[in-house]
């Protein structure tokens, strides 16, 4: 139900609020339409660099060996064991964890029930290790206390939910 | 860590590879990853195009705002050591309203902003304080409504229906931001602070919606994309 309703009313909402702020709407989308085309293309040297190393790694058996490892642990819950180095990923490496995505995604199909619990997974929580680096490097914080424990806790609870709601959602 | 993590991808490979007989199928799958990598980053266009574009109306319009005074009371109840009115205040709102609007790129120099007005009110200049972990909780489960990039990438891929994620995701990033605030309010007991409630006056929500950061470290901007979260791309 969200899912169908939620980006045609934003696109009809945004508009139609901002024409009654009286702002001229096309130029303004046009305007910050031009960030999008640099931010699209500053991502290819990343996802490139991450596609190469995980695009070898399935292709030399090392992935299906790592799954075969997991697979005994996760076959009983009924969740597919190859979306878990996603969840190791994913606090770590933003592009390596979009790349391993993309990967499952080409694989197995966008709407395949890997292909959406990995969609979802990839969606719902954000690379940990980055924002800790940034926010904190910003103000010179060396001593981040609890924060690291925090993030990653928040971030394997992301992915259980993830994969939770997907189940249930999507069937299996 | 990435450069850990990525020699690490290249050389199991290699040692898999060998054990497994597959060279010639390990020269094929790096170049044919590198296209793949060109290839989303193109699918990535049109959507980022068209969703960035979008947002800038709803930004101008004053929306972000608007959802800022929507947050101001949660944002009290998880800032309660952060005196009423003090600007820090009003960039914690603005960098969680642009995260869940998925502008990641306007939410960092907002959340680095509001981390230098923590900053000021932070006795122990080098450790954490109660309030800038809270943030970073915040940030690193953030609210998440439409991950453009998933939805890009679904396209590229032939998806029936790409945004069908949407509800998945945002009721993932739910459970995954209840839990940091319950952690966080959990070690901040642990760690005793007792939050002393100052009194001030209510100051402007939301301040300036800057495009750059001034205090941020060189390259953070570019660095960039190991951020992650789809759409929080720099």
């Amino acid at each position: 139900m969200i899912s169908a309703w939620l980006i045609p009313l934003m696109i009809v909402f945004i508009p139609l609020y901002a024409a009654f702020k009286r702002i001229p709407v096309y130029e303004t989308f046009i305007d910050g339409a031009k960030d999008g085309f640099g931010t699209a293309i500053n991502i290819i040297p990343h996802l490139v660099g991450m596609m190469v190393a995980i695009s070898m790694f399935r292709a030399s058996g090392a992935m299906d060996m790592l799954a075969s490892l997991i697979r005994p642990l996760f076959d009983g819950l009924g969740i597919p064991s190859e979306v878990l180095p996603l969840g190791l990923l994913r606090p770590l490496t933003g592009a390596g964890s979009l790349a391993f995505t993309t990967e499952l995604i080409k694989t197995y199909g966008p709407d395949s029930l890997i292909g959406r619990i990995s969609s979802t997974i990839q969606g719902s929580t954000d690379t940990t290790l980055y924002v800790l680096t940034v926010y904190f490097g910003a103000v010179g914080i060396r001593k981040s206390k609890y924060a690291l424990k925090v993030g990653l806790f928040s971030d394997l609870v992301g992915f259980f939910a993830a994969i939770i709601i997907c189940l249930f959602v999507f069937g299996a | 860590m990435v450069n850990f993590i990525w020699l690490f991808f290249i050389a199991v490979s290699f040692v898999a590879a060998i054990l497994n007989g597959r060279m010639d199928a390990l020269t094929e799958a790096a170049f044919e990853g590198a296209k793949s990598g060109v290839t989303v980053s193109f699918g990535l266009i049109s959507v980022m195009v068209f969703w960035l574009g979008l947002m800038r109306i709803g930004e101008d319009a004053g929306l972000l705002r608007k959802i800022a005074v929507l947050l101001q009371p949660a944002v009290r109840f998880l800032f309660p050591d952060v005196p009423k009115g003090h600007p820090a205040l009003g960039y914690i709102m603005s960098n969680m309203s642009a995260n869940i609007l998925g502008l990641g790129n306007a939410a960092t120099p907002m959340g680095i902003k509001a981390m230098q007005e923590l900053q000021k009110l932070n006795p122990h200049k080098e450790t954490a304080s109660a309030a800038m972990c809270t943030l970073l909780a915040l940030n690193t489960s953030s609210i998440t409504l439409v991950p453009t990039t998933l939805i890009a990438i679904r396209m590229t891929y032939g998806s029936v229906n790409p945004a069908e994620i949407v509800g998945t995701t945002l009721a993932a990033t739910l459970v995954a931001t209840a839990a940091a605030i319950a952690a966080d309010r959990w070690y901040r007991h642990r760690y005793n602070r007792k939050p002393p409630r100052d009194i001030g006056r209510d100051g402007p929500i939301g301040a300036e919606h800057d495009r750059e950061l001034p205090g941020a470290p060189p390259g953070a901007a570019s660095a960039g994309f190991d951020q992650g979260k789809g759409e929080a791309i720099v």
